[in-house]
C-alpha cells in the first residue's frame, strides 16, 4: 500500500527521462515508456494483492506543506480509489503499446503522455483538495499539446474545446472550494476538514458550492449538455489519447464528484439529485442516440463513452450503496472497453485504412483482412453492450438495481439505453467489420494514390495483439469475477464520510 | 533637529550601490570603450552592472530589518528586504536578456536600467508622499528613457512619447492629489496621514485627493481604464525595457501601493459599501478597478495578433488581480500581494526574454513568428512553456500558486458577503478565457510547424540562457514551494 505514491513519482520521473532520451532515440524513449507504465501498473497491482479493505481511507503520506494556508500534502488511498489506480496503470500500459508506432516527436509524445498519467495518479491518491486539485490540472495541460500535435480530424479546434471546457470545470471547481474555505474559518484544505465544516453552512449555501464543485467535476465527465468536448475531443485525438481520455480522464471528474463534491455538501447534493438523475438519463438515451446515427467509425465510440458515463452518474445520482459502488465498477469497465474500442478503430483500422467512414469501411471485408482486428472489435462490443461474461454485465446491472431502489422511473428509462447500445454497438460491428465483400477487391472509388489496397494491411504488431489480450484479459476477469472489485469498493462506502451521502434510499 | 546621516547611509546601501555602479559603467566605457567591439563593450558594462546589482543585494542585507529609518522617512521592514532583492533580481535577469539585443549605446541603456533599479529599490522602503513621488519619478523617467532607447524603430520613438505624455499627466495628478492630502492633515509621513484622518469626515476634497492617487498609480501598475500606454509601450520598446517595465516596475509599484493605501490612507472615510465603517472609502474604487481590468485584459487579449500586445493586455488582467491583493492585503498582510508581483515578473521577463532572443534572429511580432520554435530552438521552446503556463495559472507552476492564495485570503476576508469575494470569483472565471489566449501563444511555439525560411536554429547567448533558465527554475522551485517565500514576511 505504502508504495502507491511511487506511481505518481515514477511516472514523473519517466516522462522526464523520455522527453530527455527521445531526441537521441525513438526506441529508447518507448522503452522507457514502457518500463515506467509497467512500475506503475505493477506498484498498483502489488498494493491491491496486499489491500486490506477497511472503512475509510488509509493515510500513504501526510507531511505540512504550506503551513500558511494549512496546506498538507496529504496522500491515502481506499479501495475506491484503488480501483481507479489500478485502471490507470492497465490503461497507460495498453496506451503506449497502442501507440508503439508514433514517429514524429516520440520523446514529447510520451513525456507528456507519462506526465498526464501522473497527474491522474496524484488525483486518485489525493485527501487534500489543494492537493487533488493541483494534480487535475497537471493532468490538463499535456492533454492539449497531444491532441493539437498528434491528433488527427480537426485536431486544433478538438484540443481547444476539450482543454477549455476542462479548465472551465476545474475553474468551477476551483471557485466552490475556495467558498467553502473562505466561510469554513478554518486553516485547512483537508477533505475531512472541510466536510465538517460544511456541515455548518446553511442548505443554499451548500447547495450553491454543490452545483460549482459538482458541475465542474462532471464537465470531464461527459455529463449532458456538457459532454459535446468528448465526442470531438476524443475523434481528434491520437489513439492513445483517446484511450486515455475516455479509459481514464472522464474518471477524473467522475471521481472528483464521489470524492469530493458528494461527501463535502451532503445537503446541497439532496437538492441537486433529482436534476443530476435525469440529465445523466438524458446522456445516456441522447448520446446513444446520437451514436446510432454517426457516419464517422471514431464518433460512434465517443458518443457510446458518453452513453456509459452516464451510467457512472446516474449511480452516482441514485446515491445508495449498490448504485454507488455499480458506478465505480463501471468506471472500471468502461476504462478497459473504452480503451480497447479505440484502440482498434484508432490504431489497428485506422492507421492501416486511412479511413474512419462507415461507408468506407462497409466495402473492405475487415473480418477476413484483419481477422484479430475484428475479433478484438466483437469482444470488445459484446462487452460495451453489457453481454454476460464481460465487465459491463455486473457493473451495469448493480447500477441499474441500485437506481430501482430509489427511483424505478429512473432505472426504467436508463434500462432503454442498454438496448440502443446494444443497436449502436452491433449496427457498427456489422457495417464496419462484415461489410460486403464482392465490391473489396477493387480500391474503394476516389482513394488516393498510395493508399492501402485492402489486401496488403500491415500486420497487426505483437504490440497491438499486447495491449488488446491485457485489456481482454481484464474485462473478462471482472466479468467473471466482480468480487475482487467489490470486495474492495464496499467497505470504503462504509466510512462515516460517504454514509452521509448514502443513508438516502440505501436499504 | 539632529539628523542621523549614517543611518540614512546604511539604509540607502542598495541605492548607493546601484547609483555607482551606473557611474562606473559609464566611466569604464569612455576609458576603455573606444577601442572595442560592440560585444565587448556590451559585456563589459552588463558585468560592471551585475556587480553593482549584486552590491546592491548585499547592501539590503546589511540594512537588514530594522524598523523606521531616518525619522521614518524609510522603512526597512521584511517587505522592504524581500521587495529590494525581488526587484534586484528582476533586473539581472532583464541585464541577463539584454546580452541577446542589439542597441547602439549599450552602455547608457545598461546605466539607465540600473537607476530604474534603484528608482524601484527607493519605492520599496519609501513611507513619506515626497520619497514616494521621487521615486516612483526616477523610476518613470529612465523608464521613459528605456522605452525609446531602439532608434532604428519608430515604434520605439512613438512608444517613448505615448508614455512620457501619459506618464507626464498621471505625475501631475499624483503630485496635485499628494499636495491636497498635504493640505488636509499636514503631514506627508504615511503614518501621520493615518492618525489625522482618524476621525476626519469624508469631504469633497479627500475625495478628490484619493481619487487623483488612485487614477495615478492606475497608471502606474497599468490597470484600466488607465492602460491605454501599455499596449504600444509593450509592442514598441526594445524588449528588455518592456520585461523591466512589466516585471520589476510592477512590483516595486505594488509594494509601494500597497503600503500607502493600508499604511497611509486605511482611516479615510467615506465608504459607500454597507457596513463600512470598517472599510476605508477608497477600497470601493480599487475594487471598481481591478474589476475592469480582469474584464477588460481578458477579454481584449483575445483579439490580439501580436505577441507583445498580448502579454501588455495579459499584464493588464494581471493587473487587477494584484488589485485584489492589495484589497486582501489590509487583513491578511502583503505576503500574497508580494509572491504573485514577484512571480508575476519572473514570468514576463521570461516571456518577453525569450522574445528579444527570437527577436535577435528575425523578426517576433506576429504570433505566427514563433511558429516552429521547438525545432529551432528547444531551451526556448522549453522556457517560454514555463513562462506562458505560469501567467495562465497551471500547477505546480509560481504563478498558479500566486492566483491561488490571493483568492484563498481574499475568500476568507469576509466570503461571498464583500466584495473582494466576488471580484475573486470573477477573476476565477476569467482565468479560463485566458488559458485560450495563453494557448495560442504556445500553439505556435510547440505545434506549429514554421515555414522553410523561419526554420533556422536561433542562436541564443549564454547570458540569455543563464538568465532564462534561472527564471523558469525558480517559477518551478517557488510555485512547488511557496512558503520560501511567504516565511520570509512577517
Amino acid at each position: 500500500m505504502n508504495a502507491l505514491p511511487c506511481t505518481i513519482y515514477v511516472s514523473f520521473t519517466g516522462a522526464l527521462l523520455a522527453l530527455v532520451v527521445g531526441s537521441r532515440s525513438a526506441l529508447a524513449a518507448r522503452v522507457i515508456a514502457l518500463l515506467t507504465a509497467l512500475t506503475g501498473f505493477g506498484l498498483a497491482l502489488w498494493a491491491g494483492m496486499n489491500f486490506v479493505p477497511s472503512r475509510g481511507l488509509q493515510t500513504l503520506v501526510d507531511a505540512p506543506w504550506i503551513p500558511e494556508l494549512g496546506i498538507r500534502y496529504h496522500l491515502s488511498a481506499d479501495g475506491i480509489s484503488l480501483t481507479l489506480v489500478v485502471l490507470t496503470g492497465l490503461a497507460a500500459t495498453a496506451g503506449i503499446l497502442f501507440s508503439w508506432n508514433i514517429e514524429e516527436r516520440v520523446g514529447e509524445f510520451f513525456g507528456l503522455f507519462l506526465a498526464l498519467i501522473g497527474g491522474v495518479y496524484g488525483v486518485f491518491l489525493s485527501a487534500d483538495a489543494f492537493v487533488l486539485f493541483v494534480f487535475y490540472e497537471i493532468a490538463i495541460v499535456p492533454k492539449y499539446f497531444l491532441i493539437a500535435n498528434w491528433g488527427s480530424t480537426n485536431r486544433e479546434y478538438g484540443a481547444m474545446k476539450l482543454v477549455l471546457y476542462s479548465f472551465g470545470g476545474s475553474a468551477l471547481v476551483l471557485a466552490g472550494l475556495l467558498w467553502a474555505y473562505g466561510l469554513s474559518g478554518r486553516n485547512s484544505f483537508a477533505l475531512a476538514d472541510l466536510a465538517n465544516a460544511a456541515s455548518h453552512f446553511t442548505p443554499a449555501q451548500q447547495s450553491g458550492m454543490f452545483a460549482l464543485v459538482f458541475l465542474g467535476f462532471a464537465i470531464l465527465a461527459g455529463l449532458f449538455p456538457f459532454h459535446t468536448w468528448a465526442p470531438t475531443g476524443h475523434v481528434a485525438a491520437p489513439t492513445a489519447a483517446s484511450m486515455l481520455l475516455a479509459g481514464v480522464v472522464m474518471k477524473l471528474g467522475a471521481y472528483g464528484c464521489l470524492r469530493v463534491a458528494l461527501p463535502l455538501f451532503p445537503m446541497g447534493f439532496a437538492y441537486w439529485q433529482p436534476v443530476i438523475a435525469w440529465l445523466a438519463i438524458a446522456g445516456i438515451l441522447y448520446a446513444g442516440l446520437v451514436a446510432l446515427v454517426q457516419e464517422d467509425f471514431k464518433f460512434v465510440i465517443g458518443y457510446s463513452s458518453v452513453s456509459h458515463m452516464g451510467f457512472v452518474l446516474l449511480g452516482l445520482a441514485a446515491a445508495n450503496a449498490q448504485a454507488v459502488s455499480g458506478a465505480v465498477l463501471q468506471m472500471f469497465s468502461h476504462g478497459v472497453i473504452a480503451g480497447l474500442l479505440f484502440a482498434v478503430v484508432g490504431r489497428m483500422v485506422y492507421d492501416r485504412t486511412h479511413t474512419r467512414k462507415l461507408a468506407d469501411l462497409r466495402q473492405m471485408p475487415l473480418h477476413r483482412l484483419m481477422p484479430f482486428a475484428a475479433l478484438t472489435f466483437v469482444l470488445a462490443g459484446l462487452a460495451s453492450m453489457g453481454m454476460p461474461g464481460f465487465s459491463g454485465f455486473p457493473s451495469e446491472l448493480t447500477i441499474l438495481i441500485g437506481t430501482w431502489k430509489t427511483s424505478p422511473w429512473w432505472a426504467a428509462f436508463a434500462a432503454v439505453g442498454v438496448l440502443i447500445a446494444a443497436a449502436f454497438t452491433l449496427r457498427v460491428v456489422q457495417v464496419a467489420f462484415f461489410g460486403t465483400t464482392d465490391r473489396s477487391v477493387a480500391a474503394p472509388a476516389g482513394s488516393r494514390p498510395g493508399h492501402h489496397q485492402p489486401h496488403d494491411f500491415p500486420p497487426i504488431s505483437w504490440a497491438e495483439r499486447a495491449g488488446a489480450l491485457l485489456l481482454i484479459a481484464a474485462t473478462v476477469y471482472i466479468g467473471l469475477k466482480p468480487d475482487v472489485l467489490l470486495n474492495w469498493i464496499t467497505p470504503a462506502l462504509q466510512s462515516p464520510l460517504m454514509q452521509t451521502v448514502l443513508k438516502g434510499g440505501a436499504p | 533637529m539632529n539628523v542621523n546621516y549614517s543611518e540614512l547611509f546604511r539604509a540607502l546601501l542598495p541605492e548607493t550601490a546601484l547609483v555607482v555602479g551606473a557611474l562606473l559603467v559609464l566611466a569604464a566605457d569612455l576609458v576603455l570603450g573606444r577601442t572595442r567591439t560592440y560585444g565587448q563593450r556590451l559585456r563589459l558594462s552588463i558585468a560592471l552592472a551585475l556587480v553593482a546589482v549584486l552590491a546592491a543585494v548585499w547592501g539590503s542585507c546589511i540594512a537588514g530589518v530594522d524598523g523606521d529609518a531616518f525619522r521614518g522617512v524609510l522603512v526597512l521592514d521584511t517587505l522592504t528586504l524581500v521587495t529590494r532583492i525581488g526587484v534586484l533580481l528582476l533586473a539581472a535577469l532583464t541585464l541577463g536578456v539584454l546580452t541577446s539585443t542589439r542597441l547602439r549605446h549599450p552602455t547608457e541603456y545598461v546605466a539607465i536600467i540600473l537607476l530604474a533599479t534603484c528608482g524601484f529599490s527607493v519605492m520599496a522602503a519609501a513611507q513619506q508622499l515626497l520619497v514616494a513621488f521621487l521615486a516612483l519619478e526616477l523610476a518613470s523617467l529612465s523608464l521613459y528613457v528605456l522605452a525609446g532607447f531602439d532608434k532604428t524603430r519608430p515604434e520605439s520613438a512613438e512608444a517613448a512619447l505615448k508614455y512620457f505624455l501619459f506618464g507626464g499627466m498621471s505625475a501631475a495628478f499624483l503630485l496635485f492629489g499628494f499636495s491636497l492630502i498635504y493640505g488636509l492633515t499636514g503631514s506627508i509621513e504615511f503614518a501621520e496621514i493615518a492618525r489625522q484622518l482618524r476621525g476626519m469626515p469624508a469631504n469633497t476634497l479627500l475625495v478628490v485627493a484619493l481619487v487623483m492617487v488612485l487614477a495615478a498609480f492606475g497608471f502606474k501598475v497599468a490597470a484600466a481604464p488607465f492602460h491605454l500606454w501599455a499596449p504600444d509601450v509593450y509592442q514598441g520598446a526594445p524588449a528588455p525595457s518592456a520585461a523591466l517595465v512589466a516585471s520589476a516596475s510592477k512590483l516595486a509599484g505594488f509594494t509601494l501601493f500597497g503600503r500607502m493605501l493600508w499604511v497611509g490612507f486605511a482611516p479615510a472615510a467615506g465608504s459607500p459599501l454597507p457596513g463600512g465603517h470598517e472599510t476605508p472609502g477608497w477600497l470601493f474604487v480599487v475594487v471598481v478597478i481591478s474589476a475592469v481590468s480582469i474584464l477588460l485584459g481578458n477579454i481584449a487579449a483575445l483579439a490580439q495578433s501580436n505577441v507583445r500586445r498580448l502579454l501588455a493586455y495579459s499584464a493588464i488582467a494581471h493587473a487587477g488581480t494584484l488589485l485584489l491583493g492589495v484589497v486582501a492585503a489590509g487583513s491578511v498582510g502583503p505576503a500574497p500581494l508580494f509572491y504573485y508581483a514577484a512571480t508575476y515578473g519572473l514570468a514576463t521577463v521570461g516571456a518577453f526574454g525569450v522574445i528579444a532572443v527570437v527577436a535577435s534572429a528575425g523578426r517576433c511580432e506576429a504570433l505566427t513568428d514563433l511558429a516552429g520554435l521547438h525545432r529551432r530552438s528547444p531551451l526556448l521552446a522549453g522556457c517560454l512553456l514555463v513562462f506562458i503556463l505560469s501567467l495562465a495559472g497551471i500547477p505546480p507552476l509560481a504563478g498558479f500558486f500566486g492566483k491561488f492564495i490571493v483568492f484563498a485570503v481574499a475568500l476568507r476576508i469576509n466570503g461571498l458577503a464583500g466584495p473582494a469575494g466576488w471580484l475573486a470569483v470573477l477573476a476565477i472565471a476569467m482565468s479560463a478565457v485566458g488559458l485560450y489566449y495563453y494557448l495560442l501563444i504556445l500553439k505556435q511555439a510547440l505545434v506549429v510547424r514554421g515555414s522553410a525560411e523561419r526554420s533556422t536554429a536561433i542562436p541564443v547567448p549564454l547570458g540569455a540562457a543563464i538568465a532564462l533558465v534561472v527564471a523558469a527554475a525558480l517559477i518551478i522551485a517557488l510555485g512547488v514551494f511557496p512558503s520560501a517565500v511567504l516565511d520570509l514576511i512577517q
